[in-house]
């Protein structure tokens, strides 16, 4: 807990600072250095499939700006997008797609699951032929916002927490090449 | 143009129609055999019924019912022509070349309901994947993996 | 799923005038949604679209044939999301003529007020779309200015931003917000300085005029023909407004001019759309102040079943007629349910449009359609 305070409690920098004559010295590790670089300047790719894409829209304007966080550039191709945020439900034609999607991007990726469609099929959960019940049958997601739509802040709030657990822990390859067995 | 009136003009195109007054505008039941004449009549006889708005089909379970909404930017009136069709083997014939707006709706009954339309330029699915089996708006359609019958 | 190289040609297989097979989305910043289009091309020009849908089709016909009369309009709420109460009023106009429901005054006024909102909003929204599409970003910011206080208006009475369920069968869910009636005309006294701006930056450019006057040319007869309806039929002439030709609720009693250009290009898309924003203004002067007194909502019983037999019911939304087709059995679910969205047949119209035109162009012309995807679907 005392390790996630550190972090929300606006450390400007991870590391210790040594002042020596003529300037200071940065001690710090590659991992905490390398991890606050990748926070702060997460790139998402625009992928908006339904309704939640309008409140991804307005979290973009002027607003409830989401460029004050880092997510300036909304790219088009997801050869040069870092995280993507799927707004919108999810259909059984659309899966290869947003699978095809996600192998385009290069690691380190991210998943934003924005809205009930994206998190578990939604409103349209019962009765019908053809939503995947969830996106992360597909894909493995990062965060879940609930909501139908989730406010401009849920989104805001999603995009801090992803921060923080970027700063936290290791990827997804990092974990699996500490833990091989 | 008064209920009366049509009834008199369709009956003089098409003899065996049958007509529905309970609701809001005038039901034409015709065969389908004699649908397509009616229609291009329609369009470009008297009454000038040149809007065509909706094309559907329903599942009454013994057979389907094709349901063309008509109407006229003249004289705003408004009827509705219906035709039934066999439930084993659908077949009826387009309306494609008297209204352009039927294409894709036609497309649509297609691949849900499973009815043939013939001489229609280019009749395959439009929103459901290539391989996908059965039809499902029919009251017998089931698919136990991805229906979650509530 | 479909076959992939049915779409793609290898080069090697170029045809003889130089022929081109490329993919444009589904996902694609332009698109607005999840289009599929295949375009032909040689050099620059186009030779046919084909657009593929599909993806975003959530079986909503099916599923409202269990859901009861009640349930199924929230479900028209996310089909097409920028006109969320106009969609809702169409279903709820349906269920109150199938049963004889009376609605009293003071509802119509206020759904008449939030539907000329939202027309407002969902016009704002397609403005900054469309001149981001042509390169043009700061309209986009400018839209959502005037549409974040919209959406601050509906989140004080109807408790969401984008999809209310506010309007019921016989009237409306809960009475108004107090601020509601000072919050819209500060909206209004806003509105109408800020249109000088948008007459400033993007109708008056001679870039964006050059991209849009003849471009995408639709006849009138071709428009009735292809089913088109709203501001894509009024540009080329047609006069289809189903607030003047079929009146429903208070429209009868209120004044407003019905936007008819005769161009059919985009341009004339454009400018039908912009005056429309200024005659729903105008309507909403007419009624803001004059809300009447009274219950919001009619006397309806608990369960709702509609009698047997068929009703259709009509609403103008932004994009053009939409229509509820039910068939009942007389029990409390409907047998057939059928929604006549106006995007379908206003999307059958691209090839026409755009072919023989250039890539360029076909983004003025999409841009103009003012196409939501999953309206198509549904």
């Amino acid at each position: 807990m005392e390790l996630k305070e550190k972090i929300a409690g606006n450390e400007p920098f991870p590391g210790i600072v040594h002042e020596t004559p003529g300037g200071g010295i940065v001690v710090s590790t590659f991992d905490s250095v390398i991890n606050w670089a990748r926070s702060n300047s997460l790139w998402p790719l625009s992928f908006a499939t339904s309704c939640c894409g309008i409140e991804m829209m307005s979290t973009a304007s002027a607003k409830y700006d989401f460029s004050r966080f880092g997510f300036e550039v909304a790219r088009a191709s997801p050869r040069q997008a870092d995280v993507i945020i799927i707004a919108g439900t999810i259909v059984n034609k659309m899966a290869p797609v947003l699978k095809r999607l996600y192998d385009q991007m290069a690691d380190p990726k991210y998943v934003i699951a924005m809205g009930a469609c994206a998190i578990s099929g939604g409103p349209f959960f019962y009765n019908t032929y053809s939503v995947v019940k969830g996106a992360d049958h597909i894909i493995p997601v990062d965060v879940y916002i609930p909501g139908c739509p989730p406010r401009p802040e849920a989104l805001l709030h999603s995009l801090i927490s992803l921060q923080e657990k970027i700063k936290l822990g290791m990827t997804r390859e990092q974990i699996r090449g500490e833990f091989k067995v | 143009m008064t209920n009366e009136e049509i009834k008199e003009y369709i009956s003089s195109l098409a003899p065996a129609a049958t007509y529905d007054e309970t609701g809001e505008w005038l039901n034409i039941l015709v065969e389908p055999t004699a649908l397509k004449p009616l229609m291009a009549n329609l369009r470009t006889g008297k009454m000038q019924m040149n809007y065509l708005f909706c094309v559907t089909c329903v599942d009454f379970k013994t057979h389907l019912t094709m349901v063309y909404h008509l109407s006229a930017t003249t004289h705003r009136q408004s009827i509705v022509i219906k035709a039934n069709v066999n439930r084993d083997t659908p077949v009826i014939e387009t309306v494609c070349d008297i209204w352009r707006t039927a294409e894709f709706l036609e497309r649509e009954v297609f691949e849900m309901f499973g009815v043939q339309f013939t001489n229609h330029p280019d009749l395959r699915k439009l929103i459901l994947e290539d391989d996908f089996k059965g039809f499902p708006l029919r009251k017998d359609f089931e698919d136990p993996i991805n229906m979650i019958k509530l | 799923m479909y076959n992939q190289t049915e779409i793609i040609k290898d080069t090697s297989e170029l045809g003889a005038d130089g022929e081109l097979v490329i993919n444009m989305g589904p996902q694609h910043p332009a698109t607005h949604g999840v289009l599929h289009l295949v375009v032909t091309l040689n050099g620059e020009t186009i030779k046919k679209i084909e657009p593929h849908l599909g993806f975003i089709h959530r079986s909503i016909e099916k599923m409202c044939e269990s859901l009861t009369y009640r349930q199924f309009i929230y479900v028209t709420s996310r089909m097409d999301y920028l006109s969320s109460h106009i969609n809702n009023l169409g279903c709820a106009l349906l269920v109150e003529k199938g049963m004889q429901i009376e609605v009293p005054e003071r509802a119509k006024y206020i759904r008449v007020i939030l539907s000329e909102l939202t027309r407002i909003a969902s016009h704002e929204l397609w403005l900054g779309a469309m001149a981001m599409d042509l390169g043009a970003f700061t309209p986009f910011f400018y839209a959502f200015r005037e549409r974040e206080m919209i959406t601050d208006i509906m989140e004080d009475t109807c408790g969401a931003r984008l999809t209310m369920n506010y309007i019921v069968p016989g009237g409306l869910m809960y009475d108004l917000h107090p601020d509601f009636q000072k919050k819209v005309k500060a909206f209004i006294t806003q509105f109408k300085s800020k249109v000088t701006e948008y007459e400033d930056l993007v109708t008056n450019n001679i870039i964006f005029q050059s991209r849009t006057k003849g471009v995408g040319i639709l006849s009138a007869e071709d428009a009735i023909s292809y089913g088109c309806t709203g501001p894509v039929a009024r540009a080329s002439g047609v006069s289809c407004d189903i607030r003047k030709i079929y009146p429903y609720e208070v429209y009868d009693k209120v004044e407003f001019d019905e936007v008819i250009e005769t161009a059919g290009d985009s341009f004339a898309r454009y400018i039908v759309r912009v005056k429309e924003m200024n005659q729903s203004i105008r309507i909403i002067e007419q009624l803001i102040d004059n809300i009447p007194e009274g219950d919001f909502v009619g006397k309806t019983k608990n369960v709702l079943k509609l009698p047997k037999g068929e009703f259709y019911s009509r609403v103008e939304t932004a994009r053009g007629e939409f229509g509820v087709y039910v068939v009942s059995e007389g029990g409390t679910t409907p047998h057939r349910i059928k929604f006549r969205s106006p995007g379908f047949s206003n999307l059958s119209v691209l090839n026409h449009i755009a072919a023989g035109g250039m890539i360029g162009d076909l983004m003025a012309s999409m841009g103009t359609l003012d196409l939501v995807i999953p309206d198509i679907d549904r």
